[in-house]
């Protein structure tokens, strides 16, 4: 069984390294690579679903046979939403490090305990 | 913020016009071969980003306005709302009412390469604008910049 | 699955080495390395399986994630830091963790092999995609035709999230009010 399923588990690995770093780090920067790791183990976990195997990517060219194609090509539905995922993680990074510029600018650190002490 | 030192900015000059060219077709061909709106707006802003960090912002605030970005993020996100719309000619919200298949060229897919540079548009004056906005962010407690 | 079995597995395993080594490092400049160095190795992964598409916005993506981190934190002073224990938060993800580990271990029972999807409503879309949108590259096809709905609204989360990036750096009357305790 374990066969079968093992790049899911790997895949479920690097999500424990990214929730890891999320709860257990107490600089503002470790706390968004751990986010940055979380959301590169949620797409790989589902480009990962959608494979066949010996398959070719899913486009169409004018010297292919359709019926083949339709046999051996992946699944292209993870694919499409894989696609705007990843950019809506660039602009949750940029989101995520304007709020610890402005930390930064107010507290003078970048320690979260720190923070929690000072009371503006 | 300041430039680069002379060597990037003759490369850049090389450079930057390809980048654009690049991703101008990337996002036009996007229902032929791999890529999209997305992706080609990403490398627009790329390129955009490229320009900014070699010549210094006070240089690019005479070849491109600030609020041009913005004004272009929300171009292009009514220009997709209103391909949308204009399914509705066809009979439904966002059907594809130009598609004439099995040609492999440019205008067989319809309302796609519109919805696609629309796309484009807006995500490439998006992330430029927050790459503007990251950068001239001057903090008042902090000296050193 | 043997076939690509190898090069993904040497490629999963580099991922994995790279992301604890970017959590663990101290110095922040190699930790935003590292990290660049994991979503490279991601972005060869995806053109193994079959999703070029994917890979091209991975490469892009991460060189302005790139970018933006070091605008960051290379012009900031202190880049390292000591740290103390908190035993709360060490427990905290460790349950985490945990409760993953369960969930996971229940789930990949009756999960299908690795190579072998379902594909029900993906086989349709494959059959009929040509005919009804005129669109060669089927990501294209099943983003903006059959699942347009779905694109406006992620649209709608990059504008939302650009917008709160823009409120937040915004100084419109903070430098003057910084004498007169400002709140928020």
């Amino acid at each position: 069984m374990i066969h079968g399923v093992l790049p899911y588990v790997l895949a479920t690995i690097l999500l424990g390294v990214g929730i890891y770093a999320i709860t257990c780090k107490k600089n503002v920067i470790k706390i968004i690579i751990g986010v940055i790791v979380t959301e590169y183990a949620v797409n790989m976990f589902l480009i990962l679903i959608g494979y066949r195997s010996g398959g070719i990517a899913p486009v169409l060219t004018r010297a292919m046979d359709k019926s083949e194609f339709i046999n051996q090509s992946v699944d292209p539905i993870p694919q499409a939403l894989i696609l705007t995922s990843i950019v809506i993680g660039l602009g949750i990074v940029a989101l995520m490090v304007a709020i610890a510029i402005r930390l930064y600018e107010k507290y003078g650190t970048f320690d979260i305990s720190e923070i929690r002490k000072l009371r503006g | 913020m300041k430039g680069m030192s002379l060597i990037v900015r003759e490369v850049t000059k090389l450079v930057a016009g390809f980048i654009f060219v690049y991703g101008i077709y990337i996002v036009l061909y996007g229902h032929l071969t791999p890529g999209g709106g997305f992706v080609g707006g990403v490398i627009l802003a790329c390129s955009f980003i490229l320009l900014m960090l070699a010549f210094g912002k006070n240089f690019m605030d005479h070849v491109i306005k600030p609020w041009s970005l913005t004004v272009g993020d929300c171009v292009g996100a009514l220009g997709f709302l209103l391909v949308a719309l204009l399914g509705l000619i066809g009979g439904a919200f966002f059907l594809n009412f130009l598609a004439h298949p099995g040609d492999f060229r440019l205008l067989s897919g319809g309302a796609i390469p519109l919805s696609n540079i629309a796309i484009g548009v807006k995500v490439s004056a998006c992330l430029a604008g927050v790459f503007v906005a990251l950068s001239i962010f001057r903090g008042v407690r902090s000296g050193k910049e | 699955m043997t076939d690509i079995a190898l090069g993904l597995y040497i490629i999963t395993g580099f991922v994995i080495v790279a992301s604890v080594i970017a959590i663990e490092v101290k110095d922040l400049l190699s930790t935003i390395i590292s990290v660049s160095a994991a979503g490279a190795g991601l972005s060869i992964l995806f053109l193994m399986l079959g999703a070029p598409d994917i890979a091209i916005t991975q490469v892009v993506v991460e060189v302005v994630c790139l970018v933006i981190l070091i605008r960051a934190t290379v012009t900031r002073d202190d880049t390292t830091y000591d740290s103390h224990r908190d035993t709360f938060a060490v427990a905290a993800g460790l349950l985490f963790v945990g409760l993953l580990t369960v969930c996971c271990w229940v789930a990949y029972q009756d999960m299908q092999p690795f190579g072998s999807p379902i594909m029900k409503v993906g086989s349709q879309y494959l059959q009929y995609g040509i005919e009804r949108t005129g669109a060669a590259n089927y990501v294209t096809a099943v983003l903006l035709d059959f699942r347009a709905y779905d694109t406006l609204g992620e649209a709608t989360v990059i504008f939302a999230a650009v917008i709160g990036a823009y409120v937040v750096l915004r100084k419109v009357g903070r430098i003057r009010d910084e004498r007169h305790e400002p709140d928020s």
